[in-house]
Formats: C-alpha cells, sequence, structure tokens
C-alpha cells in the first residue's frame, strides 16, 4: 500500500495537469539545489546527537534500500521538489537528528502522537531510536513525574535555541487559563507554551487544535481555546493542521527544516503550501463524477455504490486545502472520501462550525468546474469562490439543519 | 518517622493530564492516593444546538487513542433515541472496525505504554541472546505451545547492538531519566532483551494494525465512515481485495497476540506473581460491563453479545447482577463543579467551579483533597463505586458461565497454574488485557469471513433509511457498550432536530474519578492503596499500577449542560432539508 500512494504522489507530480502547476524553473531549482547542498555540508559538520544507520541502508540491498528509496522519492515529490533533489532528501533524512524535538501535548487528544506512530519509511522505530532526536514526548516517554520534567528541562537546556517545539493540542486562556495546568507546580498551559517557546527555534503546531483551536475552540468554545500563532509571538510558526495532522506533512516540515534551515515556504493561515497548496476538491478520485453532475443523494444509494461524488452529503472537499487526496493516510490505505463519507474540512480553521456536517453550505458557491491551474487558499481566496455559483440542484435554504456559529469573519 | 507525600504530574505514557499524589508511610507502602485530571474541554457544551447526527464525528476528538469508540457510542446513542436498526453489513463493519481497535490499542499499551513498568532496556544489553532465545520459547510454549515471535540469536544481537549504540550516545531522548536500574525491575536480563525485541517489533506491527481501520474508516486515527444509520463504506465492502487485506493484518496482529504479547505477559507476569498473589493494585474489587459487539441483527439491547454485560461485587465470582442504566450518577463533591446532587446523566446538571490548588511549597502545588481536586466527576451505580475495563469484562463474562470468556481466562490460568485471584490485582489487570486480545483476535477472523460472504451474496445495503424530521421532534437515547478500557456510555436528548443534552460516562471517568459524597476511593486511587515502593523518589510501583488501567484521561472529563443558560444563537449556514 505505501508504494500506493508513491505512485499516486509521482503520477500527480509527473502527469501534464490541467491543475496543479508545480514547476518553478530551472533556474531556480539549481540555484535551490547548491544552497540545500551547503547546508547539509554545514549541518554535518555539527555536533551529531546519535548515529544513523541510513547510509547502510542506502547502500545496501534488497528490501529495506527499495523501501526507502521508494519513499525518498516520494518525499521528494511531497515537498514539491523535482527527482533530482532526492539524494538530497536522502541525505537529509540521515541528517535529520542534528535537529532536535520537544513536543508538547496540552488541550489535545493524543491523536497528533498517535499519528506520528503511523508514519512510514523511515520506519516507526528507525525514526524515533535514529532518525528523529525527539527529546521529550509525553504519550511514548519512560519518565513520569519529576524525572519527566527534569527530562524537559535538560533538553530545553541542552537544545537552547535550536530545538523544533511541536505543539500538539489548543491552549484555553479563560478563567486565567486554568482549564489546564502540567507539572507539579500546577503550570498553566498558556505559561507553559510562553516558557518553552522562548528558547525554541521555530515552533509547529501539529493538528487543528493547535492551529486554529480545533474542537475545543468550536462553539460556544467554553475555555476560550485557541491556537498557538494567537500567543506566540516574535518567532517562527509553522501550521500543520487536520485532524489528525498527516504524519507525511510532519516529517516533511522537518525534512525541510534540514534542507534549508528555514521553515518552509506558508500560506497566509502559516500552513507550508508544500501540503496545503492544493484543493481536497481538484485532485479527488471523484472529481470527473463532479463534473459529470453525478452525486451520491443519500448514504448507500446507488450513487454510493457507483462512487460518484459526495458534495450533496456534505463533502467540503471544494473549501479545503490539504494533500490528503494525493497522498491520504496510513501509507495510502484510504482517505475520507475513498470511504464514501467526504472531506468535514479538518484543515480549515473553524471546521467545527462551518463545514462538519451532513449537507452542503448554502452560501458556498462553488466555483465552476473549468479545469483552470489551482491556486493556494491565498492566490485563490475562498471568498472568491463565489465568483461563479454553480446551481447543482440544491435549494439554498438556510434551515435549522446541521452545523452552527455563524460564519462571521469569514469571507 | 514521617510520612512523605509525592506528587507525580505528569503521569506519561497514557494518554491525557494525570496527576497522581500519594502519601507514603515509613516502611515505603502507600496509605493514600489521589487521582486528579488537570485539563477540561467541556466538549458536551459544545454539542449543544448541534444536528445529532454531526454528534459522532466531534464526541470522535474526546480521545486520539480510542479512536473511533466515541464515535461509535455516539452514533448508536443517536440511533437508539431515532429507533433505528443497521443493515448487517453495518454491524459487521463496525464490530470489525472497533475489534481492530482492541488489538491495536492492546497491543500499544502492553509494549509502548506499560512494558518499561516491567522492562529495563538497560539491562537488556547484558543479556545473553541464546539464553534469551531459550527464554522466548519457554514462555510461548506455556502461553499455549506456539513458536515465539522473531526470536533468534541474530535477531537479539542486533537488537542489543543498536540499542548499545543509542545508549552510548549519551543523549536517551525518550528513555532518558528513567528508572533504569531499578531495584522494582525484576525481569532478567534476558527476559529484558525478549520484551525489548517486541517492543521495537510491535512499533513496527502497530502502523501495519492501525490500516485495519483505515480500510473501513479511511484513516486511524479518527475514522470518518460511521453514519446515523450504518456506515458509507460500500466501496470497501464490495471489494474482496479489501476485505482480504483486512484479514492478511488481522493474522499477524493475531500471530503477535499469540507468539508475544500472552507470553511476555506471562513471563512478566511470573516475575511479579508473589505481588499479584497478595493483590497489590487489587482496587475496588467491583466491576461492571455494558457488554459489546452485537452478534446478530437485533434492535438495540436485545442482541446476544461477544461480551457479555453484568456487575460483580466485591471480587465474588458466584454472583452477577444485571445492569440497569437507570442506576447510574455522577457526583461532583470532590470535582471542579457546581452542586453535590447525583443525578443521572439525561438530567446532569454541573457548572465548571475550578478552586484551584492547596497548599503550595518548594514550588510545588499540591491538590486540595479535602475539597474539590480533579476536573472527573464521580460516576456511581446505584451508590457504589466500580472498576470498568477488559478486567472487568473478563470477570463478569467468567462469572456468568459465558463459554467463550470462560475457556480462554480458563485457559490461561491452568497454562499458568494460577488461582483465579490472581486476576484481582495490577498484573491481572495487564493479563486481561491480553487474554482479551487474543479472544478478540480469533472470533474477528469469522466475522471477516462473515462480511465476505454476506458482500458475496449480493448482500450491499449499508444504510438504514429515516426521515430526520420525524424521527427528531422529541426523543432521547443512550450507547452503552464497551470501549477498550471499558464501559462506556453516551446519552442524548434531542428536540426538533437540535441536541438539548448531551453526556458522556466513560471508562477513565469511572477509574479515574476522585473521591464520592461519602469519601470513597476511585479505582485509581484504590488500587494504589497497599502498594508497597522500592523508592519513594521514583514512581515505578505507582505508574505501573495506574498503567495497568491504561488510562485515557482526555475522556475522562467532560462537562455537562448548563442548565438555564443560554446559549449563544447560531447564524445556520448549511443548506437545509434537502436529504429529509
Amino acid at each position: 500500500m505505501a508504494a500506493d500512494s508513491q505512485e499516486m504522489v509521482k503520477k500527480i507530480f509527473t502527469q501534464k495537469s490541467a491543475r496543479i502547476d508545480t514547476n518553478r524553473g530551472e533556474e531556480y531549482y539549481n540555484s535551490l539545489f547548491k544552497k540545500m547542498k551547503g547546508r547539509l555540508k554545514e549541518l554535518r559538520a555539527s555536533e551529531k546527537l546519535k548515529d544513523v544507520d541510513m547510509m547502510d541502508i542506502i547502500e545496501s540491498d534488497g528490501v529495506n534500500r527499495r523501501d526507502f528509496m521508494k519513499w525518498v522519492s516520494g518525499t521528494t515529490a511531497t515537498l514539491m521538489l523535482p527527482a533530482m533533489f532526492a539524494p538530497l532528501v536522502a541525505e537529509a533524512t540521515e541528517l535529520m537528528n542534528r535537529v532536535p524535538v520537544i513536543w508538547i501535548e496540552l488541550q489535545d487528544c493524543a491523536g497528533n502522537s498517535e499519528a506520528l506512530l503511523r508514519s512510514h519509511a523511515p520506519t516507526v522505530d528507525e525514526l524515533l531510536f535514529e532518525v528523529l532526536s525527539l527529546e521529550f514526548n509525553e504519550t511514548i516517554m519512560a519518565a513520569s513525574g519529576h524525572q519527566a520534567e527534569a527530562q524537559l528541562e535538560d533538553a530545553v537546556h541542552h537544545f537552547k535555541g535550536k530545538y523544533l517545539l511541536f505543539v500538539e493540542g489548543s491552549i484555553p486562556v479563560a478563567n486565567n487559563g486554568t482549564y489546564g495546568t502540567i507539572g507539579a507546580s500546577g503550570e498553566t498551559f498558556v505559561d507553559h507554551l510562553a516558557r518553552l517557546s522562548k528558547d525554541a527555534a521555530a515552533i509547529v503546531a501539529v493538528g487543528t487544535c493547535a492551529t486554529f483551536g480545533g474542537v475545543a475552540a468550536a462553539s460556544p468554545n467554553p475555555t476560550g481555546a485557541v491556537g498557538v500563532m494567537d500567543l506566540v509571538k516574535g518567532k517562527p510558526v509553522v501550521n500543520i493542521p487536520a485532524c489528525p495532522a498527516n504524519p507525511a506533512n510532519m516529517v516533511g516540515v522537518v525534512l525541510h527544516y534540514v534542507l534549508t534551515g528555514q521553515i518552509p515556504e506558508l500560506d497566509s493561515l502559516l500552513r507550508p503550501k508544500f501540503a496545503f497548496g492544493y484543493r481536497i476538491h481538484d485532485n479527488c478520485e471523484r472529481r470527473a463524477h463532479f463534473d459529470a453532475g453525478e452525486f451520491v443523494e443519500e448514504w448507500g444509494d446507488e450513487g454510493a455504490k457507483n462512487n460518484f461524488c459526495l458534495y450533496k452529503v456534505g463533502c467540503k472537499g471544494p473549501m479545503t486545502f490539504n494533500n490528503c487526496s494525493i497522498i491520504r493516510y496510513n501509507e495510502g490505505t484510504n482517505w475520507p472520501v475513498g470511504v464514501g463519507r467526504g472531506c468535514i474540512g479538518c484543515s480549515e480553521p473553524d471546521f467545527w462550525d462551518k463545514y462538519a456536517y451532513e449537507s452542503p453550505m448554502a452560501d458556498a458557491n462553488i466555483k465552476a468546474p473549468t479545469g483552470g491551474v489551482e491556486k493556494t487558499v491565498d492566490e485563490f481566496g475562498l471568498g472568491l469562490l463565489s465568483a461563479a455559483a454553480v446551481g447543482i440542484g440544491i435549494h439554498a435554504v438556510a434551515s435549522a439543519v446541521g452545523g452552527k456559529k455563524s460564519d462571521e469573519g469569514d469571507k | 518517622m514521617s510520612k512523605k507525600h509525592v506528587v507525580i504530574d505528569p503521569i506519561t505514557r497514557i494518554e491525557g493530564h494525570l496527576r497522581i499524589e500519594a502519601v507514603i508511610d515509613e516502611n515505603n507502602v502507600i496509605v493514600d492516593a489521589y487521582s486528579s485530571s488537570t485539563m477540561f474541554r467541556g466538549i458536551e457544551e459544545i454539542l449543544k444546538g448541534r444536528d445529532p447526527r454531526d454528534a459522532g464525528l466531534l464526541t470522535m476528538r474526546i480521545c486520539g487513542v480510542c479512536t473511533g469508540t466515541h464515535y461509535q457510542r455516539s452514533i448508536e446513542a443517536v440511533e437508539h433515541a431515532f429507533k433505528l436498526t443497521i443493515p448487517k453489513n453495518a454491524r459487521l463493519v463496525r464490530n470489525l472496525m472497533q475489534g481492530g481497535l482492541y488489538i491495536h490499542d492492546h497491543i500499544v499499551h502492553f509494549y509502548h505504554l506499560h512494558a518499561l513498568d516491567f522492562v529495563d532496556i538497560v539491562d537488556a544489553l547484558k543479556a545473553d541472546p541464546q539464553k534469551a532465545v531459550d527464554e522466548a520459547t519457554k514462555w510461548a510454549n506455556v502461553a499455549n505451545g506456539e513458536q515465539p515471535w522473531n526470536a533468534s540469536v541474530s535477531a537479539y544481537k542486533q537488537v542489543q547492538e543498536r540499542v548499545t549504540k543509542y545508549v552510548k550516545q549519551g543523549r536517551l531522548g525518550i528513555f532518558g531519566n528513567a528508572y533504569w536500574g531499578s531495584k522494582g525491575y525484576k525481569l532478567t536480563p534476558e527476559q529484558n532483551l525478549v520484551a525489548l525485541s517486541h517492543y521495537l517489533d510491535a512499533l513496527e506491527l502497530q502502523r501495519e494494525l492501525a490500516k485495519m481501520l483505515a480500510i473501513f474508516g479511511g484513516k486511524n486515527p479518527h475514522p470518518q465512515s460511521l453514519v446515523v444509520g450504518g456506515v458509507t463504506c460500500v466501496q470497501d465492502i464490495k471489494n474482496p481485495a479489501r476485505i482480504a487485506q483486512f484479514k492478511t493484518i488481522l493474522k499477524k496482529g493475531r500471530k503477535f497476540t499469540k507468539q508475544a504479547y500472552l507470553p511476555d505477559v506471562y513471563m512478566a507476569g511470573t516475575m511479579y506473581a508473589d505481588e499479584a498473589l497478595a493483590g497489590i493494585g487489587g482496587g475496588l474489587g467491583n466491576f461492571m460491563s455494558f457488554g459489546d459487539f452485537k452478534l446478530d441483527d437485533t434492535p438495540f439491547y436485545e442482541a446476544a453479545n461477544l461480551f457479555p454485560s453484568g456487575i460483580v461485587k466485591n471480587k465474588d465470582l458466584s454472583k452477577v447482577f444485571e445492569v440497569d442504566q437507570t442506576k447510574i450518577s455522577e457526583d461532583v463533591t470532590h470535582a471542579w463543579y457546581e452542586g453535590t446532587t447525583n443525578l443521572h446523566p439525561y438530567e446532569g446538571e454541573t457548572v465548571p467551579k475550578y478552586t484551584g490548588f492547596g497548599k503550595k511549597e518548594n514550588g510545588i502545588a499540591y491538590l486540595d483533597t479535602k475539597n474539590k481536586y480533579s476536573w472527573i466527576k464521580s460516576p456511581l451505580y446505584n451508590d457504589e463505586r466500580m472498576e470498568v475495563g477488559p478486567l472487568a469484562r473478563m470477570v463478569v463474562g467468567f462469572a456468568k458461565g459465558d463459554k467463550r470468556i470462560q475457556k480462554y481466562v480458563g485457559t490461561f490460568l491452568k497454562n499458568g497454574n494460577l488461582p483465579a485471584k490472581v486476576l484481582f490485582s495490577t498484573i491481572g489487570r495487564t493479563a486481561a488485557r491480553a487474554i482479551e486480545t487474543e479472544l478478540m483476535a480469533d472470533e474477528m477472523m469469522n466475522w471477516v469471513d462473515e462480511l465476505a460472504a454476506n458482500a458475496a451474496s449480493g448482500d450491499l445495503s449499508t444504510w438504514t433509511e429515516f426521515n430526520f424530521e420525524e424521527v427528531s421532534g422529541d426523543v432521547k437515547g443512550y450507547g452503552m457498550a464497551e470501549a477498550p478500557r471499558g464501559g462506556l456510555g453516551h446519552w442524548v436528548k434531542v428536540k426538533n432536530g437540535k441536541i438539548v443534552n448531551y453526556q458522556a460516562v466513560v471508562p477513565s471517568t469511572w477509574n479515574a474519578a476522585p473521591r464520592d459524597y461519602k469519601g470513597r476511593m476511585g479505582a485509581y486511587e484504590a488500587a494504589l492503596i497497599g502498594t508497597p515502593v522500592v523508592n519513594p523518589d521514583e514512581p515505578l510501583e505507582i505508574i505501573r499500577t495506574i498503567h495497568s488501567f491504561d488510562p485515557c484521561i482526555a475522556c475522562a472529563v467532560h462537562i455537562v449542560d448548563t442548565k438555564g443558560k443560554e446559549i449563544s444563537v447560531y447564524k445556520v449556514n448549511p443548506v437545509g432539508g434537502s436529504r429529509a
């Protein structure tokens, strides 16, 4: 199945597509290649945190090597880089452990920690033992209590200014932040985040709770939950939303950081463009049925049995930017449109109030299927979708089914 | 001589934010204990005013570890309210997804969340790999006469080399600053090596096992194919290759359970047998199971279940009481909410009331245990405290005379030459989870075939049609069944197509709860009493017992509605009525 998703990525990036245009020209890539090579050389000279056998794997024969090289080519494509970059990505994987990661959990469900454990090639055990220098993660770490706190302090001190701080979960600010405390001193999540982000090189908010507040921030937001970017100022913040975030994108952000020493190019919602530069709808396996006006009208109907478009039963693929229609989940095993349910917009702000219900938005004004080159959310602008509202056989009656909260603030 | 009051926050290798405080006497025995959750989100408040059909996806976000289980309970609560019976395909797919979750979750729990309470990974480096092969063979033989999992001198040597290199680098990362070398670790170097090797194998395996949920659910964590009335994954039911893939993965999990998981539980259990026989970690002694995994297509709560429902009190296996959901109530005397009355989930009325910590000394804030000290409420059944979970399921099934459970539990005890009372302990709780995993994996093999045969017969029905306006006027229902961690109930009240009240009473609410209005302890608290600790500065024995419950704390914390409080008015945006 892993091969399946990689094939899909490759296909998307190699075919002459009307919808995705990622090629930035030879000159750009040549200069980027040089820059990355320099960065890796510099990194190789820096202090190593762990010995890695990745080169053994690359130089070896057999299944491991094949799997690894396949993963490298898929990942290169995921990062929106041409095939010539594959050797650099392989090298960067080996050097990934130069970048220490501290992972904290706040108002969360551990879904993103679990998702990280579904990462493939490098295998999960390689990822944890050799590749990633994961210094702290409550879900899997051995120590508890004072020993866990000491471990965190040690990592922060030792890697001052160098570590990537991964944050999972939203931060409750109502009631002086007392809806979440951690540690023997009873530190609030607000203070905890402020303290740990101070010495981080960059902060990666992983999952929709850490990025946009997520489920805790759904109306009426009883605890005043907010995302990392609402609190942390003066530090680079990368958002990897989705519920949970795709582990391919978590690894992708770290790899990008290794390759460039910088956080990846972001959209206005601070999401990496390599992952969130696509609209689900534009790369959907059921897109042809949307264009043909063939819809599932009711769960389990003839349309459902024939893979028809899920728009009328609430799929929000047209409003959602993420690469899950391309890389899917669990090594390409499946994804929400694949199982006939449709997208609930989980990588978008306020999706619980705006998108996660079993019917289309009344004022969605879905753009007519023209087939032109699609853009990121900034160039495209969801507000601009209204340009050519197509009637697709639904009465836009604002009555009392599904969803709640206004979409004030939305364009 | 003075008692020592220790604070452990955060408890790691769990889901969520949990703090344990324990009072340890001069003989290093725990004489008092308090369990507190330190995080709160208010999910049920968020559900009010929403379409009941959308509650499932939202409640699933209560937890990313037992992912999918709240989803199904919520959908069932609404189906119960709407009086819907789902098609056979939908029942089988839900059973397979939930069963896949059990297998994944239990294996991850034992190896990645619990094993390091028994296994000293540094000590494993001293092991003789050949002797380790003998050890693995011995325990696989005790468990069921199977071959041991991936046991060879070369495999074990490789593990040692790898970990040696890792340890030599000096920075242990997530294995840093732990309790390596503690006298609380009783396994031999060879046993440690066997378990460490399986720890690594299980990391890879769990990634595969998670695909069972992804095949029919789209992704894991947080699958997405359940809807009120059935499931949406008709394409995946139709496709024999999909079902075959599911079975291949299931077989792998089943093999690992028989060749590694069960033998390792015997191995660890035997080294701690004296504690188990002494009942260390036994706790409340009251066990409750709601029952789950429907085996036929009759309407709600009439079907035969794989796990029967029932209550066993005071460890007395000779009597089983029936569960009556009307006898459930929640008490908030020691929880950070207003009010003191014990109300049924349908009628719950609670307002958050955070009163903070008690005394602060040397940078440590202590719980105000005389008053309120947790975000978890104290659920009661007929005014009694209960433990829920795999041990409760096995104990209730065993006492009730369930043929399957008697066979699996009986075989476990017989092969290990153990008395039944060994179950009422920390080790027993951990063993029950392994026994249940084997039972589940065996049963699921039949379910997969049943689904394949049903689809092949031409039945592709996945959804029961209903008229939403007609069924959602003024109704209520509950979804009561079993999550991997124990009895889970969702109660929902619907009026004019909207949720007016919602409450979940979850496994870790029963187990991790603080004291109740009579000062009686919750299950975690009770289980810690009498536990000897080797070194009060290292909480190894405390986390071992707490981990044996498999805590899921984000699950446990929730609030019910705020009666009479005006919920803000929402502008409704979706297209309405088009599908009614």
